[in-house]
């Protein structure tokens, strides 16, 4: 499914050092950090939607990469032949995703895979294929951005430049997990989800309708790629599988963080973000590319037992 | 022929069993008993081999088999059943039956005639070609059961047979265990119908949050206080003494 | 014995006919391509089917067997059958090694599923940077029409490879199904526990099975390139493999020895069919073959084997 793993556009100045460069000054370390901290909170917003739907299904959902894809796709449709900016479309399209999620979980996913865990595997890889492949056949493989008039906008911080979209990203992911763990710990809804994930047949007994949780889950997920695609676009362009690349540091970063733990998720996103950002100054980037790979391999084959394989 | 000696299983900071010991002789029936919780379940786990005790050794038939895996200690002559009956579903009677024979029979024909001759004797025989996962309760435990001694078990473990059975399905099954045992077959059950306890077990042990706290013969066990004050809380063996006529309830 | 093997053999006999029938080259080209993935799904069908392991990186065993074939030709010059010998059997060790680091780990379900497709991507990366595989560029084998190279001017030769191929591994998984190892390859699927308390050493059966079913989609790979003689790594390591491999024996009848080869004929005619229809838009084959492997698990569980064994009750019924 991924392709190529995923390149932010580098900030406007910010310093690409050439490859004789043997030692780094501190302000580029500290600029590369900066950086991969921006990157690992889009990263985050990936994989707190993996990690919500994987604590309450115990599944991991393969469809989330063409998700993202598909609502980068969205948000490239809105920008180019509606004229709406990302961050107006924003709101609209994290609410569509929200009612895709949820129908999707409550009226595909679920009746289709007969409550069986096997099944749900299969069918979010199904619904991946379709996704990718639809967009594949609409959008064709070419890559295709947008253009902001604030693409090339920047903070100056003295010793470098951040570009303004990816501060954006930062703060609105920040945001964005704040309001999810409010959210899971204030409303009824979110003790509801967090019930279900706990002891789906006690929450049942409990009275709670597990059937819509879980779409209620589901479309939160696919809401947390909406606002992650949003972020992305300004700097970054879609293709058919651009999602997938995303998601597959997202799955490194959920694993490293601990299945279905949404701070295990953030802390895992900014981490990485950072390592992949320093690798990529000093390895260059295929390099920090295969680094990814093999930190989420020795991570799912490392880790005790235990942790997996019980439910899935 | 088993011999468990000071095993001690902690998961964390829990101390599931703790510096358990008992004894399986050859040819009999071993109850273990105890309230809810005791610890029986994780000690049977230890000693079929799916868990790894914390300490302790536990010898079979002379060979210290405490660090074998449960495959391995299968092929040794130790079956279990489990509490939760685990039939495979997507297989017929017979099917299920033949992967445990296919053990110590590698031939198609010989498992499949093992797993006929053990259907016959354990009341299956009407219902080989069936679907597995179409059974009563009452047929999947006889199907558990089968499944284990088809693997021609010299210690067979028996955890919870009789749980969920009626009044006249365990009627049923007591000569069935019996008859087991009369073949040679020893065997270690963890049960709570009591009145099956006491009537097929030669010996048991009972256990109390993780500690063996007495063992003995079926009339010693049921009269003994610390036995009665484990399943009754605090104080009930004087009060019984009072009024004698508990017993075989305990 | 014959009510056993009896359909799988007057199958391949009957296919082994088909070359005198059809001269078609597109038609035989269609044959040749439909068997090697046939053959890619029979391998994964050993190990998700059987043994109830989903692998979601086949493209691993299938790359492997394809480069190795490949390469030993044109870097070291070793003959093409023996190439194809190596290749399999380099296909089996990363299938060996891959199981082993994974199962040793107790990995299982979505698990199992992620990090065989991470070590497919790693490979697919690896060969796509590295001079040794020719990188981006790919790797050509020299047109030289001898059969000592494994190389034919007539299709048909292929057609015949490809059906002993796919015929011998129909043979072997129905000799499996009713030997001991079938059993205990049902068992480990159906509950682990279950089959260890039973004597069954799972970690030596899932192994076994991993080696043995890249050892099938590794010969697919191999024979790949034997006929298309071309090969880079998004062909040998890309995602649409393992996709292929998986969805064929699913859309079949999961686990069932006859599956994998009618899933993948049905597939491509379908998929052929869509392009037909649509014309030249990219992915619209893979775009039904995801609806169909949804509407698969959704409404016919046991895939087209099943059907036809609905069908087949049926007729006997109303026959009485």
């Amino acid at each position: 499914m991924p392709s190529t793993a995923p390149r932010m556009r580098p900030g406007p100045k910010a310093a690409s050092p050439s490859k004789k460069t043997v030692m780094f000054a501190p302000d580029i370390i500290l600029a590369a950090v900066l950086n991969g901290l921006m990157t690992g909170s889009v990263y985050a917003l990936i994989a707190l939607g993996l990690t919500l739907v994987y604590g309450v299904l115990h599944i991991i959902n393969f469809a989330h990469g063409a998700t993202l894809t598909a609502a980068m796709f969205a948000v490239y449709v809105a920008q180019t032949m509606l004229a709406i900016d990302p961050y107006v479309a924003l709101v609209p399209i994290t609410l569509l995703f929200f009612v895709l999620g949820y129908g999707v979980q409550r009226f595909v996913i679920g009746p289709a895979s007969h409550g069986e865990d096997r099944n749900i595997l299969l069918v979010t890889l199904g619904l991946s294929i379709v996704i990718e492949n639809a967009m594949l056949s609409i959008f064709r493989s070419d890559t295709r951005s947008i253009d902001v008039p604030y693409a090339f906008e920047s903070i100056d911080l003295g010793f470098t430049f951040l570009a303004l979209p990816r501060v954006a990203a930062f703060g609105v992911a920040l945001l964005v997990a704040l309001l999810l763990g409010l959210l899971l710990t204030t409303t009824d809804t979110g003790r509801a989800i967090r019930a279900v994930a706990k002891e789906k047949t006690g929450a049942a007994l409990a009275g709670i309708d597990v059937a819509h949780i879980y779409a209620v889950t589901f479309g939160l997920g696919a809401a947390c790629v909406a606002i992650a695609a949003c972020l992305l676009m300004p700097t970054f362009y879609v293709t058919p599988r651009a999602g997938n690349a995303f998601v597959l540091v997202a799955f490194t970063i959920v694993v490293l963080g601990g299945m279905g733990s949404i701070p295990g998720a953030l802390l895992g996103a900014l981490f990485i973000g950072v390592v992949e950002s320093l690798c990529g100054l000093f390895f260059g980037e295929s390099l920090g590319q295969i680094g990814i790979f093999l930190i989420f391999i020795l991570v799912l084959l490392v880790k005790p037992t235990g942790l997996f394989g019980a439910r899935a | 022929m088993l011999s468990v000696a000071s095993v001690t299983k902690r998961f964390g900071g829990l101390v599931a069993v703790d510096s358990a010991s008992l004894a399986v002789a050859p040819g009999s029936i071993t109850g273990l008993i105890g309230p809810n919780g005791a610890g029986k379940t994780t000690l049977f786990t230890l000693i079929a081999g799916f868990e790894q005790p914390s300490s302790g050794t536990i010898v079979f038939d002379g060979t210290d088999i405490t660090a074998l895996p449960a495959h391995r200690r299968a092929e040794r002559g130790i079956a279990r059943t489990f509490q939760i009956v685990q039939p495979f579903a997507g297989l017929s009677v017979v099917e299920n039956i033949a992967v445990g024979a296919y053990l110590r029979h590698p031939r198609r024909a010989d498992a499949q005639a093992k797993a006929r001759s053990v259907a016959d004797f354990l009341g299956l025989n009407g219902m080989l070609d069936q679907s597995a996962a179409a059974l009563t309760v009452a047929g999947r435990k006889r199907l558990e059961l089968a499944r284990a001694l088809a693997t021609e078990p010299t210690l067979l473990l028996l955890d919870e047979v009789l749980a969920g059975l009626n009044p006249s399905e365990i009627r049923d099954m007591l000569p069935v265990i019996r008859q087991i045992r009369d073949r040679g077959v020893a065997i270690l059950m963890v049960e709570h119908v009591m009145q099956a306890v006491m009537s097929l077990c030669e010996h048991i042990h009972v256990l109390a949050q993780g500690k063996m706290i007495a063992q003995g013969k079926p009339a010693e066990i049921a009269s003994h206080p610390a036995v009665i004050e484990a399943y009754l809380g605090q104080g009930a063996a004087k009060r019984l003494q009072a009024a004698p006529s508990g017993g075989a309830h305990a | 014995m014959i009510r056993a093997y009896g359909p799988a053999l007057a199958l391949i006999g009957l296919a082994a006919l088909v070359p005198f029938a059809v001269s078609a080259n597109t038609v035989l080209n269609f044959i040749v391509f439909a068997l090697i993935i046939a053959l890619a799904a029979q391998g994964w069908n050993l190990l998700g089917g059987l043994a109830g392991q989903f692998s979601f990186g086949h493209a691993a065993f299938f790359g492997t067997g394809a480069y190795a074939a490949a390469l030993l030709q044109t870097r070291y010059g070793v003959n093409a059958w023996v190439a194809f010998a190596l290749g399999i059997v380099l296909a089996a060790a990363i299938g060996w090694v891959i199981g082993f680091l994974s199962f040793r780990s107790g990995l299982r379900g979505s698990y199992f599923a992620l990090v065989t497709l991470a070590f497919a991507e790693v490979l697919r990366i690896l060969a796509n940077a590295s001079a040794f595989t020719g990188g981006a560029a790919g790797t050509l084998v020299k047109l030289d029409v001898r059969p000592e190279n494994f190389q034919f001017v007539s299709r048909a030769a292929f057609v015949w490879i490809a059906v002993a191929l796919v015929g011998a591994v129909l043979l072997m998984t129905i000799a499996i199904m009713r030997a001991r190892f079938g059993a205990w390859l049902t068992a480990v699927r159906e509950n682990e526990d279950a089959a260890r308390a039973l004597g069954v050493d799972t970690l030596a059966v899932k192994l076994k099975a991993i080696t043995l079913s890249a050892a099938i989609t590794g010969a697919a790979g191999a024979l790949y390139v034997q006929y298309f003689l071309y090969l880079d790594a998004g062909i040998a390591y890309g995602p649409w493999i393992s996709i292929e491999a998986l969805i064929a024996p699913i859309i079949g009848g999961i686990g069932t020895a006859f599956g994998p080869v009618l899933g993948a004929v049905a597939l491509h005619v379908f998929g052929e069919a869509a392009k037909l229809v649509a014309g030249g838009v990219p992915g619209i084959d893979l775009v039904l073959y995801g609806l169909l492997l949804v509407a698969t698990i959704a409404f016919a569980p046991d895939g087209l084997m099943g059907l036809l064994m609905r069908l087949g009750r049926r007729k006997t019924k109303e026959a009485r």
